[in-house]
């Protein structure tokens, strides 16, 4: 994992020291509310319904013990005893203080931690798949990359006040953990043909009103050349993009007006001219971010074998393991999606336990998965039954990986002030309705995302089922959606037809199951089976 | 006319008054020019050498466009006084610094203490801007920014 130097150490002391100080001005009263507004945005300070809400930055999703364990305190000094993992990798918590906000900086800094630019109209969190550095089909590990951007975008002077906020993923693999193509700017590592690394950046992706798959701006960027090509990228939209309409202010916007081949001029424009300034790091210094991401000591020669005579053991092995590139070695999903649950919630005993976990059995490392769940990357076959067990034991042994339960919603109404209608209880149906492990496990890889408004923090519209909270006429209304993907084979999911009330949404949600189960052929996924017959049988059954 | 109230130059203010740029692109031989979010700085490269002065206009703090118009300006060695102008706040400075501007002209002046703070926080930085300082990499591998 990545380590501060002193001047890491620095920049978030510092930051710190001067947000003490923006947060004095405000409450002495002489740093009105709007000015505020946006520097307490910068670092993720939120007024929601009831309470300010913190964001605090997980870059790329990595933690140490340190680092988690710090979380579940301030879950437990701070707020009501619980965080909230969300669908950037981060931790927001729901129930804070303004006056206490400093100092839950100040005990973030302690732990290399801090909440800068995970709000307003800047660079966001770097996002990155959370089996980075463990799987088997990764051609690089992007965290050293997602690392030096995160370095670049921290406090970036030119890209302070861009149009609207921006969010960038890094991956390395064919296959799309991390909703790459969904985002402002998603780059893809890869390799050529005599195996030299390079960059592939996708620009204009985004959910939000207006959903976009991100096209391909430039197949191959010299990987030498990272961060100034991205800056090229930023100054285009930072001149361009549009700030007459907040909903039209986002790169995708752009994109789509200009044509993504007049995008991509301007920005080779650009990119040329940012070639003779300087503007990228030395090789030395990627060298030095990457020896903090070299292998752990792994043992060689470990079995693969898995006792597998408990039932339920082995059914979490097979819904909650991944395929893990040193042998004997496996990557461990907490799932944070029990039935009836709040998807991405954990207590602080919670999140303490999963920290130990990570020192003791998966070399002092976690991660945040967008679909909020959390990873012990590397993890001995041997040890997997005593972390079930400890699981087991915290409520955090729900095998539902990837299938309906494990479920994407955000926070919705219960807490945003955005919000049309409340996600929380539909997630919490519908994960009651098929709390069933062995039905779940029959339905398949089903990716299931709600969103409470038309923003989509809820991902609705990557969904494979996805639920979108509208008001009607002041009333609570869902509209259903099918046929997305976030993964590589990304698509957009549509609206079916008209909207159901609370109960109606989830019977509606188990009618289209039943049209897939009937309909698939072998080895199909619900959204295989959507793709070949279409939306017509299941709007069928839904309205018929 | 424009006075700044802060200033990072060893020489004084420039006095003329900057004028607005259709007027100074119409041909002109005024050494000030006023430049507006929506406009492209780079219309100014030909005739940087005539500029002593550039104002760059904040009609809001929330529209960052001007960084760019600043960076673009210094990235091709414009060396002439960078006058931030309109709606700069304290909590701005930082970043207009960093990107070039060596004088500014905030609508409501900026109280004196909270400029100090703000000029003191941050010790080091991560990127190459214009403000000549080297880059947190640079002095990481001691190289040249």
């Amino acid at each position: 994992m990545y380590q501060y130097d002193q001047y890491d150490q620095a920049m978030v002391d510092a930051r710190v020291a001067e947000f003490r100080d923006q947060v004095r001005r405000r409450l002495d009263g002489s740093l009105p509310e709007e000015e505020f507004r946006h520097l307490r945005l910068k670092n993720g300070l939120y007024l929601q319904l009831h309470a300010y809400m913190l964001r605090v930055a997980i870059p790329y999703g990595t933690l140490n013990f340190r680092q988690m364990h710090m979380l579940g305190h301030i879950a437990r000094k701070y707020d009501k005893g619980y965080g909230h993992f969300t669908t950037r990798q981060n931790i927001q918590y729901n129930w804070i203080k303004l006056e206490d906000a400093p100092d839950i900086l100040a005990e973030l800094a302690t732990v290399e931690m801090h909440a800068i630019q995970t709000s307003g109209n800047c660079i966001r969190n770097i996002s990155s798949d959370q089996f980075a550095g463990a799987a088997a089909d990764e051609i690089a590990d992007p965290r050293p990359w997602a690392e030096l951007l995160r370095q670049w975008s921290t406090f970036h002077p030119e890209f302070q006040l861009l149009p609207r906020k921006f969010k960038i993923a890094v991956i390395a693999s064919p296959n799309d953990r991390a909703a790459m193509r969904l985002h402002d700017i998603g780059i893809e590592l890869v390799k050529n043909a005599d195996g030299v690394l390079g960059a592939r950046f996708f620009v204009g992706g985004g959910m939000g009103r207006t959903p976009m798959i991100a096209p391909m701006i430039r197949e191959w960027v010299p990987i030498e050349e990272l961060i100034s090509y991205a800056e090229a990228c930023l100054r285009v939209y930072n001149r361009y993009g549009r700030r007459d309409n907040k909903y039209k202010a986002r790169i995708k916007i752009l994109i789509h007006e200009l044509g993504a081949d007049e995008y991509r001029r301007q920005v080779e424009e650009e990119f040329a001219h940012m070639k003779t300034l300087g503007l990228n790091p030395p090789a030395a210094e990627l060298e030095r971010i990457s020896a903090f991401f070299r292998d752990p000591p792994f043992e060689q020669g470990l079995s693969d074998d898995i006792d597998r005579s408990d039932p339920d053991f082995a059914v979490w092995v097979d819904q909650n393991t991944h395929p893990h590139r040193v042998p004997g070695y496996a990557s461990v999903t907490i799932s944070l999606k029990p039935a009836g649950g709040i998807p991405g919630d954990a207590t602080a005993e919670q999140i303490d336990l999963m920290a130990e976990l990570a020192r003791d059995y998966a070399f002092d490392e976690l991660r945040v998965t967008h679909a909020q769940n959390i990873v012990l990357a590397h993890v001995r076959k041997a040890d997997l039954y005593a972390i079930w067990h400890k699981l087991d034991a915290a409520g955090l042994a729900t095998a539902n990986l990837d299938l309906i339960g494990d479920m994407i919603a955000c926070p919705g109404l219960d807490y945003c002030s955005l919000a049309n209608a409340r996600s929380i209880p539909v997630a919490q149906k519908i994960s009651e309705r098929f709390a069933d492990t062995g039905r779940q496990r029959e339905l398949g890889e089903l990716k299931l995302k709600i969103s409470g408004c038309i923003n989509a923090c809820g991902h609705h519209h990557a969904g494979h089922i996805g639920i979108l909270g509208v008001d009607k006429k002041g009333l609570e209304n869902y509209q259903l959606l099918l046929g997305g993907s976030a993964a590589e084979d990304v698509s957009l999911a549509k609206i079916v037809g008209p909207g159901f009330d609370e109960d109606g949404i989830v019977n509606a949600v188990e009618t289209v199951t039943n049209v897939y189960l009937g309909a698939r052929q072998q080895g199909e996924r619900f959204v295989d089976t959507y793709r070949r017959i279409g939306m017509e049988p299941f709007k069928e059954a839904l309205y018929g | 006319m424009t006075t700044p109230q802060i200033l990072y130059r060893d020489e004084p203010a420039v006095t003329d008054t900057a004028i607005p740029l259709a007027e100074f692109t119409a041909g002109t031989n005024s050494a000030a020019v006023r430049i507006e979010p929506g406009e492209d700085a780079r219309t100014l490269l030909p005739q940087l050498d005539q500029l002593r002065l550039v104002e760059v206009n904040f009609p809001s703090f929330g529209d960052g466009r001007g960084f760019s118009s600043a960076q673009i300006l210094r990235e091709a060695g414009y060396r002439g006084e960078l006058r931030a102008v309109g709606d700069v706040l304290v909590d701005q400075f930082v970043f207009l610094r960093r990107c070039g501007f060596d004088s500014f002209a905030p609508n409501r002046p900026l109280n004196a203490d909270d400029v100090k703070a703000a000029e003191g926080f941050f010790p080091e930085f991560y990127q190459k801007a214009s403000d000549g300082v080297a880059a947190i990499w640079a002095k990481r591998h001691q190289v040249a920014s």
